[in-house]
């Protein structure tokens, strides 16, 4: 495990800043894990497939920093991520919430390139 | 409610609405007040039996109904035992454990408009100035003392319920009777008192081979007493079995040890020299052996206050009262086995709740009349059922009895139907008493298949049937239809509906009183459900359609081990957080692998991820294993350091274990490792799974404690750490009967006897606190052991997601009584299975710590960031309170409060 620096700048286009966050080894398939990434804490979640999703670590529900550690799933088609503290499920890629229409959970664009991780956070 | 035209509204009173409680009794020594607009009706119940209890409950229920009635009722109940009303009818759960029997909630006791004055007789009744007289019990009748006291009342009920009946036979004085808890309280002392005393087991004569009879005989034989009954008729249960019942039933008596002499009386009480009893000798001579003799041949109803007061008895005892309740004097009513109704006392609780209900209703202006005696009785004594029910005797004219009898087995299966077979007139069951629930309501109606597909020769499948019609009584005691459990199943009324079955009892109270309507109410749940669409489906979530048990059945056939194959299998999508951990607790009950390796981590619910307690802010508590809360100084001092060291908030639990709170994620292999080091382990407070085996000091320190209750908790608590269940479960070990452990409040509550242990399973505190039920008694170490085994398997087995197991045992048919068949008599043929997947749980189990620690691979699931494994999560913001941390509340995040941070003080909005 070797922290890459999440400060790195990766390029800004028109878009987001694209941080490189870590390595796509580092993280294991479902099993969510916090980054510190340009101020921000991103909680980071490899699918089975691959894929890389990112979105806030903070809870809309308590504001305590934890959704990396909910369970990542699916409901109907889409996919979820449920809070670990009183179990809100949220859509993992719109940050919709699917048990309190209230909350929403922010969501971050993310990538794979060359086998690193990279998170982008809006200007 | 229409006050009666004679009630005196001039009479000076104190009763308002508000009237407290105590000033009823003196009303005789208050002066003139004002009148108040409206006075409350003055009820004074005498006696405080089941039937007062339910007239009390029904009157309050009236008036909370309608708060703005006016005219309000103030209810005095007037009861020679001290105990809040009980329930009679399960005194031989009381005989066996000292349960709580006290009926509904104590909270009805406690209202304004109720006063219970227990431990108080009333001594005398005077219809006409329409007062009653109440003495402290035990004052001598017609003795005037200090404490003697009119109360005046605007109605009176007498439900002074009945004596039990003794013989006048010489010695009688010496032996006791089968009626209240304080009976059954002295009978269990004394069968224990006298083993003692002898060095063997206690000989005792139940004379009486009725309901109670069997009852206490059974409850007696099961205290470790060697007892044997007494029946002058031919047969056990003469009055409500046939001769080939009666056999039967005498049969499977038999086989329990009990001995029975039928067709003689006893004659005399044999004393020995010094004056305790050493026998009963019966009509025909034959004398046998008894240390302790009780009565249990009827009762005699206790009208001899109303007798006094010129009102109609009946010929063979009783107060004489009409449809309405009424007896013959005005303004005086009478319910329960002291009423006689066309010269009949009935001995039974369905009749006198009824009666109650009746007076209820009428008092509030209604015209109730008592429906007819149900005299369907269903006795369970150590798995042997006996049930009778209608016209069972075949008395109706060209009535046909359907007869299945298996003498072998034990079995006598009888229906009574009309000539043409197909209207069902009554029935009698023993052996095997299923069908009886679902008949008993069908007494009068037209039967659905032939009468024979009913009985056990049959396989008896046709019989529970969730269709019933809506008039028909699901429960007899307290006089609940089909259609009324049905609507609160539908929620009618603007309620909520029902959907479970613990709700269901308590909002129509089916099954709340002996519950063998318990598995009828089930069916008419599941059916309804089923018909409503919002179906029983026992599916685990939208991923699984099976149930949380056949999932685990599935799976330990298969031999599955991932989650993978078994949503491959089983399920659809990608799982959930319901699913999820409950196929990450099956598997790790039943092969012991390192919960967070292969995947299995993201399966894992919050607390097991981090093998720690997530608290609101995301940083955790630990909590080290101290089995049966024994803890060296040395390891003491250690928690300590290890609480100081990491500005841990520290608090003693609930279960004798010490819990750290404020742990961050990456600080736990650290504070597991000074841990694991200093020889502590897992206390697994985070799983699903045995959290601690509470102890007293037993019989180690104690001056009372008989036996070691700490080395038996320290045992229990090692065999059974690291096992992951459908819920959490939680046990006690008490060294002696006081029960510091408070044992029966867990799961598995472990009681030290002179003899051995007594367990009780069960239990559990939380939301719907439960009291652990007794499953065994004087069992020796290897057999107990052996019990907790079977009973822990089967649970885990069987019990639904998150079900704790009180409700689970609520919920299987046949209760307590089934798992004890299951658990003591392996009436599965499991027990072998159950034993071994206990062991295979014993001999792999791991510390997840020390295995944690050992792995750097494991290690990394603990970092904070992936990018910055140990930088502190910069949003914890802490408060000191009783110097000690706290998390920080969002008014202090905002103030200008001292605040600190793990390490970094930074303030995120």
């Amino acid at each position: 495990m070797t922290p890459s620096t999440a400060t790195a700048v990766i390029g800004t286009e028109a878009g987001p800043t694209w941080y490189r966050a870590c390595a796509l080894d580092d993280l294991e398939p479902l099993w969510g894990e916090a980054a510190l990434i340009g101020g921000e804490q991103v909680a980071l979640f490899r699918l089975s497939d691959g894929r890389v999703l990112a979105v806030t670590h903070r809870d809309p529900a308590t504001a305590s920093y934890v959704m990396a550690r909910g369970i990542v799933g699916s409901r109907g088609d889409r996919l979820t991520i449920a809070s670990p503290l009183h179990k809100q499920v949220y859509d993992l890629v719109t940050g919709e919430c699917l048990s309190s229409p209230a909350l929403h959970l922010r969501t971050f664009p993310a990538r794979v390139v060359d086998g690193a991780v990279e998170i982008g956070i809006p200007a | 409610m229409p006050r009666p035209a004679s009630t005196p509204l001039s009479q000076p009173t104190s009763h308002g609405s508000g009237a407290q409680a105590a000033a009823v009794a003196q009303v005789a020594e208050i002066g003139p007040t004002p009148e108040p607009a409206v006075r409350a009706t003055r009820v004074v119940i005498v006696g405080g039996g089941p039937a007062a209890h339910r007239l009390t409950e029904a009157l309050q229920a009236r008036s909370l109904d309608d708060p703005g009635h006016p005219d309000p009722v103030h209810v005095t109940v007037v009861s020679e035992e001290t105990h809040l009303p009980y329930d009679r009818v399960a005194l031989s759960r009381r005989l066996l454990a000292a349960d709580d029997l006290t009926l509904g909630s104590p909270d009805l006791w406690v209202g304004a408009s109720v006063a219970l004055r227990s431990g108080s007789t009333v001594t005398g009744i005077d219809p006409v100035a329409r007062t009653v007289t109440v003495s402290p019990t035990g004052t001598a009748a017609g003795a005037a003392t200090d404490a003697t006291e009119v109360l005046e009342y605007d109605e009176l009920v007498l439900a002074t319920g009945s004596h039990a009946t003794r013989p006048a036979i010489p010695g009688a004085e010496h032996c006791y009777v089968y009626r209240t808890v304080d009976d059954v309280d002295f009978l269990r002392g004394e069968v224990g008192r006298l083993a003692t005393a002898l060095g063997r087991p206690a000989r005792v004569v139940v004379v009486g081979g009725g309901l109670l009879g069997l009852e206490a005989a059974g409850g007696l034989q099961k205290l470790g007493a060697s007892a044997s009954i007494v029946q002058s008729g031919g047969w056990l249960m003469s009055a409500q079995l046939d001769q080939g019942a009666g056999q039967a039933l005498g049969r499977l008596i038999a086989a329990q040890g009990i001995t029975v002499h039928t067709g003689f009386r006893p004659r005399e009480i044999r004393l020995s020299p010094s004056g305790v009893v050493g026998g009963v000798v019966l009509a025909n001579g034959r004398m046998l052996e008894a240390d302790l003799v009780v009565f249990a041949i009827g009762i005699t109803p206790r009208d001899e206050l109303a007798r006094d007061a010129g009102l109609t008895i009946a010929d063979r005892g009783g107060v004489v009262i009409g449809a309405d309740c009424r007896t013959s004097a005005e303004h005086v009513w009478a319910i329960g086995e002291v009423a006689s109704i066309d010269g009949v006392c009935v001995g039974l609780v369905a009749p006198a709740n009824a009666m109650a209900e009746v007076v209820a209703d009428r008092l509030h202006g209604g015209d109730a009349e008592f429906p007819g005696i149900d005299d369907a009785t269903k006795l369970k004594l150590s798995g042997v059922e006996v049930a009778s029910f209608g016209d069972a005797f075949a008395r109706t004219e060209h009535s046909l009895e359907v007869v299945y009898a298996d003498p072998a087995r034990g079995l006598y299966q009888k229906l009574v139907v009309t000539d043409d077979a197909r209207t069902l007139l009554g029935g009698m069951f023993v052996g095997d008493a299923s069908p009886y629930s679902s008949l008993r309501p069908l007494v009068g109606r037209e039967l659905p298949s032939e009468p024979g597909a009913y009985l056990a020769a049959a396989g008896a499948d046709a019989a529970v049937s969730g269709d019933l019609p809506d008039d028909v009584a699901v429960c007899s005691c307290n006089n609940v239809t089909a259609g009324t459990v049905r609507a609160a199943i539908a929620g009618a009324d603007g309620t909520d509906p029902c959907t479970d079955l613990g709700e269901l009892k308590t909002c129509t109270r089916a099954g709340t009183q002996c519950g063998s309507c318990v598995p009828l109410v089930k069916k008419l749940l599941e059916t309804e459900l089923t018909k409503s669409g919002i179906a029983v489906s026992r599916a685990l979530c939208e991923h699984f359609e099976l149930s949380r048990s056949e999932l685990f059945e599935s799976v330990r056939i298969l031999e599955l081990t991932s989650f993978e194959d078994i949503l491959a299998r089983f399920g659809t999508g990608l799982g959930c957080d319901v699913c999820k951990p409950t196929v990450a607790s099956i598997l790790a009950t039943q092969r012991s692998d390192y919960i967070l390796d292969a995947g299995r981590g993201a399966l894992q619910d919050t607390n097991d991820r981090a093998l720690a307690n997530m608290q609101k802010d995301g940083t955790y508590s630990v909590v080290p294993r101290i089995p049966g809360g024994e803890i060296t100084p040395q390891k003491l001092k250690v928690i300590a350091e290890v609480a100081a060291d990491f500005n841990l908030y520290t608090k003693i639990t609930g279960g004798q274990r010490i819990d750290l709170f404020g742990a961050r994620l990456e600080q736990l292999p650290d504070i597991w490792t000074r841990l694991v080091d200093a020889g502590f382990e897992s206390g697994q407070a985070y799983g699903k799974s045995l959290r601690t085996v509470k102890s007293c000091v037993g019989s180690t320190w104690c001056r009372f404690g008989v036996q070691d209750a700490v080395s038996m908790a320290i045992a229990l608590e090692l065999r059974y750490r690291g096992l992951r269940a459908p819920h959490k479960f939680k046990f006690g070990v008490s060294g002696c009967a006081r029960e510091c452990a408070e044992a029966r409040s867990k799961d598995v509550g472990v009681i030290a006897t002179e003899l051995g242990w007594n367990i009780y399973v069960g239990g559990n505190g939380g939301f719907q606190p439960a009291h652990a039920q007794l499953l065994a008694s004087d069992l020796d170490d290897e057999t107990l052991v052996k019990y907790i085994d079977r009973y822990l398997m089967y649970y885990i087995r069987t019990g639904d997601r998150l079900q704790r197991t009180a409700r689970w045992m609520e919920e299987l048919d046949g209760g307590l009584d089934h798992v004890r068949e299951v658990v003591v008599e392996d009436s599965l043929g499991i027990a072998e299975d159950l034993e071994r997947a206990m062991a295979a749980h014993v001999d792999n189990y791991e510390d997840e710590w020390a295995a944690t620690l050992a792995d750097p691979d494991r290690l990394r699931r603990f970092r904070s960031f992936v990018n910055e494994p140990t930088t502190p999560d910069p949003s914890v913001v802490q408060v000191l309170e009783r110097d000690q941390p706290r998390p920080a509340r969002p008014d202090e995040l905002a103030g200008p409060v001292l605040l600190s941070g793990p390490s970094i003080p930074v303030r995120k909005a």
